[in-house]
């Protein structure tokens, strides 16, 4: 597989107004590659510079030192700006605030307004990425009407109507309640499957990262980890010092291991808790 | 409770006014402006009530929700009509006692008036009834897009216009929860003298701005990634196609415009 994200040596420090004080370093050296059609998810708490790494993706932050390229486009060309972004689309945390039309229909429309795509190609793909987040019958309401998963989804169809081939999520799910959480991680995941999107999930969650099929941890600017769940999770010590909690079944093993039971702890979902355990009465 | 306020008034509907092109409306709004004013008889304004009428009977709307336009001019209206009533000197007295004097002519100015401004509020209301906010902004910009050859900001005064509607239903939401949370730390927002009132308002005010900023510059992060880049190059979804009932509609109010210019010079 080819990598769609190819991040080398990337630093960035934002500005501070008052010339005295030194610029803030939010991101200290970072080198991540991500393969065309993976699930990445990013993981740290606040203030590690995840959200501000995903801002390098489509060129919203420039770095201050290194490279981004994104699709083969470096995201310092400035010519390739709109290809860029629309290659690799971008839905924030906060609903409300990145809706911009008062109808549905019209607000998945508005990148392709933007973009200048005919009326008859713009109708369909309006059409098709409403029906693939399950949000066409709602095309017609104003989005007050929502709820936050649904407003969500709609986001989400806005940025699937440009037809990228990523997506970056920044905590699309921090605000919902469970039921949006649902619905919206149900969307993600049936896009990448489906669509062959790539996705990079940035989350704290620690159960949104344990569906993923890789996980980034990042802490203080740089990354610290970066394997498949089972492989990032089983490292508990590492994660509790850096302040982020392991899934509830990982700890289980993690401490069962630690009492001396013969059990893995690479251990990520319920079932395999369930059957871990029962081996281990078993035996 | 601020959630029931509704803006522009719009009655959705299917009826022949509601399907008319929003650009159209507009403009035939601006001729029926025109007409009402440039009649200074009772036949003219005889005209221009058959016109309103014929156009609210069209509408399906309830003739209801019309009076109920006007009711908060009620007072312009009176005073209005107490102005011409009271410092019209011409014609022939009618009444008199002290300093007031009242004309037959007075009489019939302020009547004439009253009923002209009763007209246009009733008339205009029909346009904001029948045509929803959005599609109101949408045809103001193509009907003002002849102006960008001079540099007048068209694309950006209609998007500021259509992001403003959006956002009216969130704030209230917002103005609401934080009232409430203000209440809750005892800030006295339906009770108290006027200018406790209007001191606590500032608590509410205040965060409520600090959250405009935020989310302005949220939204303007999301724009940028959906590739905006102001109005060049932009092709639209809402399409407005004029169909042949519009020409009809417009040539029907011309035709209106002109019986009320020949009534006016005959009689």
């Amino acid at each position: 597989m080819e990598n769609i994200i190819e991040i080398k040596g990337l630093h960035f420090s934002y500005e501070s107004d008052d010339a005295e004080k030194k610029p803030v370093e939010v991101l200290k050296g970072i080198d991540l590659d991500i393969k065309q059609g993976e699930f990445v998810a990013v993981l740290g708490h606040n203030g590690c510079g995840k959200s501000t790494l995903a801002k390098h993706l489509n060129a919203i932050l420039l770095p201050t030192e290194g490279t981004v390229i994104v699709d083969g486009i470096d995201t310092k060309d400035n010519e390739k700006l709109f290809d860029l972004r629309q290659r690799a689309g971008m839905v924030f945390q906060n609903p409300d605030n990145q809706i911009v039309s008062s109808v549905v229909e019209e607000d998945v429309a508005f990148a392709l307004e933007n973009l200048g795509v005919p009326y008859e190609e713009m109708r369909r793909r309006v059409d098709d990425s409403l029906k693939a987040v399950g949000m066409y019958d709602y095309r017609l309401h104003s989005p007050s009407q929502l709820s936050g998963g649904q407003k969500q989804r709609v986001a989400i169809a806005g940025i699937i109507a440009m037809e990228p081939k990523c997506i970056i999520l920044d905590e699309p799910t921090a605000m919902l309640d469970p039921q949006g959480r649902k619905e919206v991680l149900a969307t993600i995941h049936r896009m990448n499957r489906e669509k062959g999107i790539t996705i990079v999930l940035i989350t704290h969650y620690m159960d949104e990262a344990a569906d993923c099929d890789r996980v980034v941890v990042m802490d203080k600017g740089m990354v610290v980890l970066d394997n498949v769940p089972a492989k990032v999770f089983s490292q508990v010590d590492k994660l509790k010092a850096i302040g982020l909690d392991v899934p509830q079944v990982t700890e289980l093993a993690w401490e069962l291991l630690k009492a001396g039971c013969d059990i893995s702890p690479e251990i990520i979902s319920e079932e395999e808790c369930a059957a871990a355990i029962e081996k281990l009465f078993n035996s | 409770m601020l959630r029931d306020i509704t803006i522009g008034q719009y009655f959705p509907g299917n009826s022949v006014i509601h399907r008319l092109d929003p650009r159209f409306k507009i403009i035939i709004t601006i001729i029926y402006i025109v007409m009402l004013f440039t009649g200074d008889n009772f036949l003219c304004l005889a005209v221009g009530a058959v016109f309103t009428f014929g156009a609210i009977l069209l509408s399906r709307i309830p003739l209801k929700m019309f009076f109920k336009s006007v009711k908060p001019l009620f007072i312009f209206l009176i005073i209005t009509s107490l102005i011409n009533l009271l410092f019209m000197s011409r014609g022939d007295v009618l009444f008199e006692w002290k300093f007031i004097k009242i004309t037959d002519e007075g009489l019939t100015t302020s009547a004439f008036m009253v009923i002209r401004i009763v007209l246009l509020i009733m008339g205009t209301s029909l346009l904001t009834y029948t045509t929803s906010p959005i599609t109101l902004t949408d045809a103001i910009e193509r009907l003002l897009s002849p102006l960008r050859k001079i540099k007048f900001p068209v694309h950006e005064l209609a998007m500021m216009m259509s992001i403003a509607l959006r956002f009216i239903p969130t704030l209230i939401e917002e103005t609401d929860k934080i009232m409430s949370a203000q209440k809750a730390r005892g800030a006295e927002i339906d009770t108290g003298s006027f200018a406790v009132r209007a001191k606590n308002l500032v608590s509410i005010l205040v965060p409520l701005f600090i959250s405009a900023f935020r989310r302005a510059d949220e939204l303007a992060t999301a724009m940028e990634c959906r590739c905006y880049h102001g109005g060049e190059g932009r092709t639209r979804l809402r399409q407005l196609r004029s169909a042949p009932r519009d020409y009809i509609a417009l040539a029907v109010t011309v035709l209106f415009l002109a019986a009320v210019i020949v009534l006016g010079k005959l009689f």
